[in-house]
């Protein structure tokens, strides 16, 4: 108990840099899958194919091949940035893979007379697609896209191991400083814990009011 | 995949000789954009000196190619000792979960909810590092008791997708509960579920590369000696080019083979009535399912 108490600050600060990297990576992985999404039911076939090969690869990167080719790698390549920007970068570029995948997923769970209607009302594919499919679409993809972004919560822990401020890596400091690690630990899990439980209970919340009824 | 097929989809009209040409025209500017940016790319590369012979030769050396493949067979070790500890604690959660007796189901629960919701990696460190385990040990207990959760769930739902008249029948036939089990239920699920089952294995695979932050000598490890070398002017993208294609490669073989087995049985009458979901990473606690 006195771990936490004794060394609260760097809980805080560990704790502040997971939300904080979640957050910015979750906006990132969600602009990025929404506009993967639209490119991959575009009727021009050179998006399609962009998309395509954007889920495809991304999905079968392991994350930490990933951190170790941005985070190590791209400074080599004469691109020098912070390393949370790197980490933001790789987690919201991973993650936007799944969220991709989940938005499609909803796209063809909207019925197809939405999309016709829309269409014989002369509306064009950007005008069918985000005013007409698109906000069914979100209403049943709510859950999917609320677990893809505890995952990437949970991710965000292997930027911990690549040293950048986050809450797993307050284990190293704490350890140096010959604290229980045990109950160390007990207090990370419930740090994270905390922000997956308070992610998955704003979804819960969205869900009950936009969720589409099975 | 069906409604990207011109005329399939409900979101745009075939398109007219005028449409087409103006899609000709977008697909022709997307195509030289990226291929600038692929070219800029190329050219940063060679600005950055990343083809000079130094940088390459190591690959010539028989012992880093040797070290290179140790470390390959040391992640597909991981990998399959940790699917089949995975697969055997999800079976044995899953029928916890499944069990008629509380207290079991109660216990299951709350360590599937657990486990699926601390990072895989806050596992491995906690055994790694608090628990003093050898490093290959600590990464396939943690993928294990992620992998294992999420696989319990998946047996469970792939179970109760089974036609409820399937049980009742198997009941009124006098069957015992774990006869209903064995001989009725687990049979019609394991198909449906087998999609399912391998995409977690993909999860598993690309997990290993966790190891790497516990200094367990894998594929990736293998890769971070060779590139932090001085002598080869520290050949850090040429050891990225190198190990990410066989890392994705690894994955898409196992992804492509989940997509065949469930297009296979999308065909299959059999399968039509189970229809499990893709195992969703770790959605935590009541409501979300």
């Amino acid at each position: 108990m006195n771990v936490l108490t004794e060394n609260f600050s760097t809980y805080w600060k560990g704790f502040l840099g997971t939300v904080e990297l979640t957050v910015y990576a979750s906006i990132l992985a969600l602009v990025l899958g929404f506009v993967m999404a639209s490119f991959r039911v575009a009727p021009v076939g050179s998006f399609r194919a962009f998309g395509t090969a954007w889920v495809t690869v991304l999905r079968n990167t392991p994350l930490t091949l990933l951190f170790f080719a941005v985070l190590l790698g791209l400074p080599r390549f004469g691109l020098v940035l912070p390393f949370t920007v790197f980490a933001v970068l790789a987690l919201g570029c991973y993650t936007s893979a799944f969220i991709c995948e989940a938005l499609r997923s909803g796209i063809n769970t909207v019925h197809k007379g939405q999309g016709e209607a829309a269409r014989s009302l002369g509306m064009s594919f950007g005008q069918t697609l985000t005013l007409v499919i698109l906000p069914q679409a979100f209403r049943s993809v709510i859950a999917p896209v609320g677990s893809n972004l505890i995952a990437l919560a949970k991710n965000s822990a292997i930027a911990g191991a690549f040293s950048v401020t986050e809450l797993l890596g307050t284990y190293k400091t704490l350890s140096e400083l010959g604290f229980n690690i045990i109950w160390t630990f007990v207090w990370i899990a419930v740090g994270y814990l905390i922000i997956t439980l308070a992610i998955s209970g704003v979804f819960n919340l969205m869900e009950k009011r936009w969720g589409v009824a099975r | 995949m069906k409604a990207l097929d011109h005329g399939a989809t409900a979101l745009y009209d075939i398109p007219g000789p005028n449409t087409e040409r103006r899609h000709k025209l977008y697909g022709l500017v997307s195509t030289v954009i990226l291929l600038a940016l692929v070219g800029w790319i190329l050219y940063l590369l060679f600005d950055t000196d990343q083809f000079t012979s130094t940088k390459w030769t190591p690959f010539e050396y028989k012992g880093i190619q040797e070290l290179l493949l140790r470390g390959l067979g040391n992640t597909l070790k991981a990998f399959a000792i940790a699917a089949v500890l995975s697969l055997a604690l999800g079976t044995v959660l899953a029928v916890g979960r499944l069990s008629d007796h509380r207290p079991v189901r109660w216990l299951a629960t709350l360590f599937v909810e657990f486990f699926r919701a601390m990072p895989v990696l806050v596992m491995i460190f906690f055994i790694y590092v608090a628990l003093k385990a050898e490093p290959l040990p600590a990464l396939v207990a943690g993928l294990t008791l992620y992998n294992g959760s999420v696989l319990a769930e998946v047996f469970r739902s792939g179970i109760n997708a089974v036609e409820r008249g399937q049980r009742e029948a198997a009941f009124a036939l006098g069957m015992r509960k774990t006869q209903v089990m064995t001989h009725v239920l687990v049979p019609q699920a394991v198909r449906a579920m087998l999609p399912a089952i391998i995409s977690q294995l993909v999860v598993a695979l690309k997990d290993t590369s966790l190891g790497y932050l516990i200094t367990y000598e894998e594929f990736l490890h293998a890769g971070k000696l060779i590139a932090s070398n001085l002598d080869y002017d520290l050949p850090f993208i040429p050891v990225v080019m190198v190990i990410s294609p066989i890392y994705i490669g690894m994955c898409m073989l196992l992804s492509w083979f989940a997509q065949w087995v469930a297009k296979r049985q999308r065909r299959n009458p059999k399968t039509e009535a189970a229809d499990v979901a893709p195992a969703e990473p770790g959605t935590l606690l009541p409501g979300v399912q």
